[in-house]
């Protein structure tokens, strides 16, 4: 599988002289599979970029929001295979126990908030609800689970051919826990990043920032150093920058919780365009 | 090993930061956790037992009923709310490790995750003054 980062950045977009290598976009990954199958994973401002980049002959894409904060949607819209009529899309979200999928997009899909509306969108548009389920799309198998964040969210493991990708772009396993890391079973997101050859996990916080935003769903660098380590994973991308860091402040914040983790897994931390072949 | 649903990590969370016993059970009614005021009622510490097959927490009090009758398993409020999935309530009497008989007033709660997802249940136990 081929996994690109086009957005990194969590929160907010932060473009400007300050995020140039390690990327202003929001939320977007993209994995492709050796049979074409194309996984886009969250649908930040990242997601505008992939679109150019997209076949014109492109048939059939597969969207995996892990929730609907706006910095995981707000790319939707431009999105350019929404608005080809040759294209089924899918798009696979957190179950909710009032509101569709749908019709929790349409909130922001809708007027005022953006002048085209869902049912105005050309394309073959389709929606699935996610619980804790493993589905087949493709070569790859996809697992959802319910993980530790603000609000109902997932966090995915998709295992492809021959290599495993989990994608936990915000999650918080530390929160509530005295002494992080606990036992394994009693850890948000563990099963779905057991043994993973490729982990891409929040690590919003510095050590610092994190005391005072305990409750914020996103994950000190520390503890999602933590968090790769006990779940034995290969290769760590810190994820879901924040953005107030500097590509300056995130180099040195990196290279300093290496040297005091120690970790025995690669790290490497997320840059926008970045391109994992796994 | 199979990591718990996050519905019943985060009743867990919970549990550890209230004051009164707490129960929480998996959809076999096996005991998965229980708070530090639930292990003066049970007698036991979660540290040292881990989880406990329902067969044994349930009878590990000697739970009687109002009138002095033993109780079964299958009419503890949180086997009902196991097997029923809606939530129960009793009032009954127990055997502490100390000897003390005290009377328990207890509310067991089925957890139900997003999408329909049957968890399994929780219980809050209160000790009724005399």
């Amino acid at each position: 599988m081929k996994v690109t980062l086009w957005g990194t950045r969590g929160s907010i977009a932060s473009p400007g002289p300050d995020t140039l290598r390690y990327g202003g976009n929001t939320t977007c990954v993209s994995v492709q599979g050796s049979d074409g199958t194309l996984l886009v994973l969250d649908a930040g401002t990242g997601i505008r970029n992939l679109s150019q980049t997209l076949s014109p002959v492109l048939q059939r894409v597969h969207i995996l929001l892990t929730h609907l904060h706006m910095d995981h949607i707000e790319g939707l819209p431009f999105f350019s295979p929404l608005n080809n009529p040759g294209v089924s899309v899918t798009i696979f979200g957190p179950a909710s126990t009032t509101l569709s999928l749908k019709a929790r997009l349409m909130r922001y899909l809708s007027p005022p908030l953006f002048p085209v509306s869902v049912r105005e969108l050309l394309s073959d548009l389709r929606f699935y609800e996610l619980p804790s389920v493993t589905i087949e799309i493709g070569e790859f198998s996809v697992t959802s689970q319910l993980v530790m964040h603000y609000n109902p969210t997932l966090g995915y493991r998709i295992q492809g051919p021959n290599a495993t990708l989990t994608f936990l772009p915000d999650h918080n396993p530390a929160l509530g826990v005295e002494s992080f890391p606990t036992s394994k079973d009693w850890t948000s997101g563990y099963d779905l990043a057991e043994g993973a050859d490729l982990l891409i996990h929040d690590a919003q916080y510095t050590d610092e920032e994190y005391q005072a935003r305990i409750g914020f769903g996103h994950s000190s660098m520390s503890n999602a150093f933590r968090f790769a380590e006990l779940a034995g994973v290969k290769q760590f991308v810190p994820f879901h920058h924040d953005p107030t860091h500097s590509d300056d402040m995130l180099d040195r914040t990196f290279e300093d919780v290496c040297e005091v983790m120690a970790p025995q897994f690669d790290v490497t931390p997320a840059k926008e365009r970045m391109i994992f072949e796994l | 090993m199979s990591q718990k649903e996050i519905e019943v990590i985060l009743s867990r969370h919970l549990a550890e930061y209230l004051a009164m016993p707490i129960f929480i059970v998996d959809p076999n009614g096996d005991l998965v956790y229980y708070n530090e005021p639930a292990e003066i009622v049970l007698g036991h510490r979660y540290v040292d037992t881990g989880s406990m097959p329902a067969s044994e927490w349930s009878t590990i009090f000697h739970p009687v009923d109002l009138d002095g009758k033993p109780m079964q398993s299958e009419e503890h409020p949180l086997m009902i709310a196991i097997s029923e999935q809606h939530p129960a309530h009793k009032r009954f009497w127990i055997k502490g490790l100390d000897g003390n008989q005290r009377q328990l007033e207890v509310t067991a709660i089925p957890l139900i995750g997003q999408a329909e997802r049957f968890l399994g249940a929780i219980a809050f136990f209160w000790e009724v003054a005399e």
